[in-house]
C-alpha cells in the first residue's frame, strides 16, 4: 500500500513537472506577442489606459485566459497534496513554482502566495487552538514582532526590481532546501529554566501528548533572541510572499525550546497573523488578482485535504525528499531567472 | 499573567478560535461565490477577462498606471465590477485576525492580563496600519 502511495506521489511530481514545463513553453511561444498599448475597454470592462506601451517584465501570453486559472488550479491541487506529505507550507512551494513557470509577474504571485499561506493558516488555526496545540500565549508576543517586520518586508519586496526579487527568492529557496535537508528536530527540548521575559509573560502551557498518553508541560527560554530572529523571518515572509513555517518551527523548537508539536501548530497559526499584515500591503498596492488568487487558494486547500488522507498511509520521509528535490528545482529556476540565465 | 493548570485551551484562546472558524468559512464562501459571479460575466469587469493575460505579466506599478487601477481602499467603490467584487472575500479573510484580537481584548482585560492587553492592542494597531492603505510603496 505504501508503495502504491509512493507511486501516486511520484506521478503527481511528473504531472507537475510536465505542467510547469508546458507553462514555460507556452509563455515562451507567446513571447513575440506585444504588450498592449491601451486597453480595449469597450464591452464589459471600463478600465482605461493612461500611458502607452506599459513595461512588462514577462512575455505577454496570447493563450485563452481560462487556460491559466485552470492550470493554476491543477498545479496548486498537486502542490497542496505534496505540501502536506512533505511537511511544508503551501506558500513556500507556490511562489517559486508559479513565479518560475507561469506567465504572471512575480508581484502578483507573491500577493497570491501570501493569501494562499494565509488561507491555509486560517483553516488550520481554529482546530489547533481548540486542541491547545497552538498556543496564543506563545504566538501573541512573536506575532507583534513578525507582523510589523512583514509589513517592512512587503514594502521592500514591492520596491525591488523583479530580477532582484527572483534572485533573492531563488537563494532563499535554496537555503530552505539546506535547512529542510539538514535541520534536526527535537520532540521535547529540554528547557532548564524559562528566561525572565518568558516568565513575566507567562509563556508556558500543558498539552495532551497522545503518543505518550500523558500531559506534557512546556515553557520556553532564549525568548529575546527568538524574538530578534522573528524580525528577519517576518521581513522574508513579507518580501517573498512565503509562508514562513520553514523558519518559524526551527526557531520555536530548537532555539526557544517549545515541544515540536507546539512549535509546528503555533507556527501554522502564527502565519495567519504575520501573513495578514503583509497581505494588506500587497492588497492596498493592487498586487492581488482574483484570477490568480482564487483558483490557487481553492486548489491548494482541496489538495491539502486529500494530502491529509494520503498522509495516514504514506511514507513521509521518501516524499519529503521528493519535495526537497522539487524545491531545489524551483529555487534554481528562480535564481537563474533572476540572473537572466534561464528566462 | 495566567497560571496554566490543565491541558485545556484558555478562555481567550477558545474565543479566538471560534471567531476565526466562523469568519474563515464565511470569507471563503464569499470568495468562491464572487469568483463564479466574476468568471460567469454576470457583472461587468473592470479589466475585461479576455484582456487580463496581457496585463498580469506587468509589474504592479505598471499595471496600476496602465489601467488606472485603484490602490488602497478605492477598490471598495468598484464592488459592482466582477473582479473587484472578489475583494470583499479577500478583505474579509485578511481582516479576520483584527476582529479576533478585538474579541479577546475584553477577556484579557477581565483577567487583568496587562502585558497581553498591551500586546493585543499593539497588534491591532499594527494590522490596522497595514490595512489602512496609508503605507505607500515607491514606484519603480
Amino acid at each position: 500500500m505504501v508503495q502504491c502511495y509512493l507511486k501516486v506521489s511520484a506521478m503527481l511530481l511528473v504531472v507537475l513537472t510536465m505542467l510547469t514545463a508546458a507553462g514555460t513553453a507556452f509563455a515562451a511561444n507567446d513571447a513575440a506577442a506585444p504588450a498592449p498599448a491601451t486597453v480595449e475597454a469597450a464591452g464589459r470592462g471600463d478600465a482605461h489606459a493612461v500611458e502607452p506601451g506599459p513595461v512588462s517584465t514577462v512575455p505577454a501570453s496570447t493563450a485563452p485566459w481560462w487556460i491559466w486559472p485552470l492550470a493554476l488550479f491543477v498545479t496548486t491541487f498537486i502542490l497542496g497534496i505534496l505540501a502536506v506529505l512533505g511537511g511544508v507550507g503551501g506558500g513556500v512551494l507556490f511562489v517559486p513554482i508559479v513565479g518560475g513557470f507561469f506567465p504572471f509577474n512575480i508581484d502578483f504571485v507573491r500577493g497570491a502566495g501570501l493569501l494562499v499561506a494565509l488561507a491555509g493558516a486560517l483553516a488550520a488555526g481554529p482546530g489547533l487552538l481548540k486542541r491547545n496545540l497552538a498556543s496564543l500565549r506563545l504566538a501573541i508576543p512573536v506575532a507583534v514582532i513578525a507582523s510589523a517586520a512583514a509589513i517592512g518586508g512587503a514594502m521592500i519586496g514591492l520596491a525591488l526590481k523583479p530580477n532582484v526579487v527572483n534572485t533573492l527568492l531563488g537563494a532563499t529557496i535554496l537555503f530552505i532546501v539546506v535547512i529542510m535537508a539538514t535541520a534536526k528536530k527535537s520532540d521535547f527540548p529540554i528547557v532548564p529554566k524559562p528566561d525572565n521575559l518568558a516568565q513575566s509573560l507567562g509563556i508556558m502551557g500543558i498539552y495532551r501528548e497522545e503518543s505518550l498518553g500523558k500531559d506534557v508541560e512546556w515553557t520556553v527560554h532564549k525568548t529575546p533572541m527568538g524574538l530578534a530572529l522573528f524580525v528577519v523571518i517576518g521581513i522574508m515572509a513579507g518580501m517573498f510572499g512565503l509562508g514562513a513555517g520553514w523558519a518559524n518551527v526551527p526557531v520555536l523548537n530548537l532555539l526557544m525550546g517549545a515541544p515540536l508539536k507546539i512549535s509546528v501548530a503555533t507556527s501554522k497559526f502564527l502565519l495567519s497573523i504575520t501573513d495578514t499584515s503583509a497581505a494588506w500591503v500587497y492588497l492596498n498596492q493592487g498586487a492581488v488578482l482574483p484570477m490568480i488568487v482564487v483558483p490557487s487558494l481553492v486548489g491548494i486547500m482541496l489538495g491539502s485535504m486529500i494530502g491529509v488522507k494520503i498522509l495516514a498511509r504514506s511514507k513521509p520521509k521518501a516524499i519529503k525528499w521528493m519535495v526537497i528535490g522539487l524545491l531545489l528545482f524551483a529555487g534554481l529556476r528562480s535564481l537563474l531567472k533572476g540572473l537572466e540565465i534561464w528566462k | 499573567m495566567t497560571n496554566v493548570k490543565n491541558n485545556k485551551a484558555s478562555e481567550e484562546q477558545m474565543a479566538y478560535a471560534g471567531v476565526l472558524n466562523a469568519g474563515m468559512w464565511l470569507g471563503l464562501a464569499i470568495l468562491v461565490i464572487t469568483f463564479f459571479v466574476y468568471i460567469s460575466g454576470v457583472l461587468p469587469s473592470f479589466v475585461p477577462i479576455d484582456d487580463l493575460p496581457k496585463y498580469w505579466t506587468m509589474r504592479v506599478h505598471d499595471y496600476n498606471v496602465a489601467l488606472n487601477a485603484p490602490t488602497g481602499w478605492r477598490w471598495a467603490a468598484l464592488v459592482g465590477k466582477g473582479d473587484y467584487l472578489n475583494f470583499v472575500g479577500i478583505a474579509m479573510l485578511s481582516g479576520l485576525t483584527i476582529l479576533c484580537y478585538i474579541v479577546i481584548l475584553p477577556i484579557l482585560f477581565r483577567k487583568k492580563d496587562t502585558a497581553y492587553v498591551v500586546l493585543a492592542i499593539v497588534e491591532v494597531l499594527v494590522l490596522s496600519l497595514a490595512a489602512s492603505g496609508l503605507l505607500k510603496v515607491g514606484g519603480h
